[in-house]
């Protein structure tokens, strides 16, 4: 078994990044799945890494409280914007948070607590591979069992139509607040889990750039369901090693693979609709489904 | 000092209101929020250091092609995507993405061309002199940036304003189905709006790269944000707002950085667009708009 433990030391940080990589796509999917365009992931998911990284290195708290922790601020960070963001809606949703985000980003830079520009040095690497396991399974069958619940049915509905969902007596408001909150915790799990096997974090990893790349990744494999933005954020973490040939160009890909996505694949890699299409390839298009 | 600050922000806040007034266009008309603006605006730029280097051209002539380049690449971007999407009347979140593909691919396209450290213009192309009044330095250069910003403001305000097509293109905004039942040929002014959107952004790159001599292939994240932070200031696809607000956000920048701190600089204009959604969402001089059921 010489060669799996090669193969470990090798890859190890790649496939710890695959599983915090899911946890974010799927941060974005919770509001992607009511219609809310939050780029609030990357800055929740940046308070998040640095709320548990300064626990760890100031007060040697044990892995577990960390981590609450990392869930817990973000949390509350997200019900006090919520008040006043979450008025808004479509493009007006995806500047207000881009601007948190940046607003975010800015404080931690000029922070001396967070070390500013350089960042944090010397994080233990208290993360398992079994954590990010047991995280990311915990939280996929509590997706799954939301979305096929009473809450899971009401976000469909507000996605389809805020008016008439809130027509039907649906809370809109309680449950755009609720996938909002919740899209921080899960980010923000992602960051502690995250500032924990990389040694190291710097401001630079939670920008503009960080919160495109998560809602590239929910966009790439497709929204409609839980494994879209979990094949997405797969695909987009393996690539580069996979492009490690072209060198500089190798950005330029990610941006292509975004354009044609939206152009030639509007429902993403993933659409369940498609593949049955596939098999039955004689129905007529556009017929009852 | 204060003169000197003043003449600073007000070349800044020009520049700002230039390329503001590009994104705000591409919005009022398009319905598009185009986030790929930022990096044609850094195409702008090498563009014109480019021209200059290989062909020697003068300076004014160097930032025409410029805004061709750009221009055509704006028309580009909106025949091979944009186009596509709004036949398949796509929700106006997609397009929004689709354009955040093209900034990433131009950005990491401008790094391999030309490589990731700072370019600058020759000095010899620069225009030289200096005017001392007082004890206020005025450059040229700060001159020639201020008046060429004006001028094509100017321009694009007296089409908008005066001419049949600004009107057309204001009917578009309205709405653009009872534009086309009124016999305006939509798709061809889709299509304009997009060239000129795009020119007038690669001048803004051409201008900022002239005013600090510094070009790198990022240098189009930062203006992005600043660009909407203005047109969010000034009411999205405001043409009177972008330029005020453009203006007022230089001011608030480099008089931020001059007596408060020069981190806080950057914030101001975050923590300013994310006052005014609380309070306006519609910015200072936008109209309330009615929400569409």
């Amino acid at each position: 078994m010489e060669w799996l433990d090669t193969f470990w030391s090798t890859y190890n940080t790649l496939i710890y990044t695959l599983g915090v990589h899911a946890l974010l796509a799927l941060s974005i999917w919770l509001t992607l799945s009511c219609g809310l365009l939050s780029m609030a992931n990357a800055a929740f998911m940046g308070i998040g890494a640095y709320v548990a990284a300064l626990l760890t290195l100031h007060f040697e708290t044990p892995f577990p409280l960390v981590l609450a922790a990392a869930a817990l601020v973000p949390a509350i960070v997200a019900l006090i914007i919520a008040i006043p963001v979450l008025r808004l809606s479509g493009v007006y949703l995806a500047m207000a948070t881009l601007a948190f985000g940046e607003v975010v980003r800015i404080v931690i830079l000029n922070l001396d607590i967070t070390g500013g520009p350089e960042g944090l040095n010397g994080i233990p690497q208290s993360t398992q591979g079994w954590h990010i396991a047991l995280i990311l399974a915990a939280t996929i069958y509590g997706l799954f069992r939301m979305k096929r619940s009473r809450v899971g049915r009401a976000l469909e509905a507000i996605r389809e139509d805020e008016v008439a969902a809130r027509l039907m007596g649906i809370d809109v408001d309680r449950h755009k607040l609720f996938v909002f909150t919740l899209g921080a915790v899960i980010a923000g799990i992602a960051g502690g889990l995250n500032a924990h096997f990389t040694f190291f974090i710097s401001p630079r990893e939670y920008g503009f750039e960080n919160a495109v790349d998560i809602l590239t990744m929910a966009v790439l494999g497709g929204t409609g369901t839980l494994i879209g933005p979990m094949l997405g954020s797969s695909i987009l973490t393996l690539l580069p090693e996979l492009l490690r040939f072209l060198n500089d160009y190798r950005g330029a890909v990610n941006g292509l693979i975004l354009i044609l996505v939206v152009l030639f694949l509007p429902k993403g890699l993933w659409d369940p609709q498609r593949f049955k299409g596939w098999f039955r390839p004689q129905t007529r298009e556009g017929g009852v489904q | 000092m204060l003169e000197q600050q003043l003449i600073n922000a007000l070349t800044l806040g020009c520049v700002y209101a230039l390329f503001a007034l590009g994104f705000t266009l591409v919005f009022g008309v398009l319905e598009v929020i185009n986030l790929s603006h930022g990096a044609v605006f850094m195409a702008g730029s090498y563009a014109a250091l480019s021209v200059v280097e290989k062909l020697n051209t003068p300076l004014w002539l160097a930032i025409l092609i410029a805004m061709l380049i750009c221009g055509l690449f704006g028309l580009l971007v909106d025949v091979l995507i944009l186009k596509p999407l709004r036949a398949r009347n796509a929700p106006h979140l997609i397009p929004m993405i689709a354009t955040i593909g093209v900034g990433i691919f131009l950005t990491n396209v401008a790094q391999g061309l030309f490589g990731a450290e700072i370019r600058r213009f020759p000095e010899e192309v620069l225009p030289a002199g200096e005017f001392v009044i007082g004890e206020v330095h005025l450059r040229a250069l700060e001159l020639a940036i201020v008046a060429i910003a004006f001028v094509l403001m100017a321009v694009l305000f007296v089409i908008l304003k005066r001419t049949q097509l600004g009107r057309a293109l204001r009917a578009i905004a309205e709405s653009p189905k009872a534009a086309y039942l009124l016999g305006i040929n939509v798709e061809g002014l889709f299509h304009l709006t997009s060239f000129v959107a795009a020119a007038l952004g690669g001048a803004a790159g051409v201008l900022i790269g002239l005013n600090f001599n510094a070009i790198t292939p990022f240098m189009g994240q930062p203006i992005l944000h600043k660009g909407i932070a203005v047109i969010i200031l000034g009411g999205m696809g405001d043409i009177r707002g972008a330029l005020i607000g453009g203006l007022f956000l230089g001011f608030a920048e480099v008089f931020s950085k001059g007596y408060l701190s020069s981190q806080m600089g950057d914030a101001i204009a975050f923590g300013l667009l994310f006052l005014i959604l609380l309070v306006r969402p519609s910015g200072l001089f936008g109209r309330v708009l009615e929400r569409k059921a």
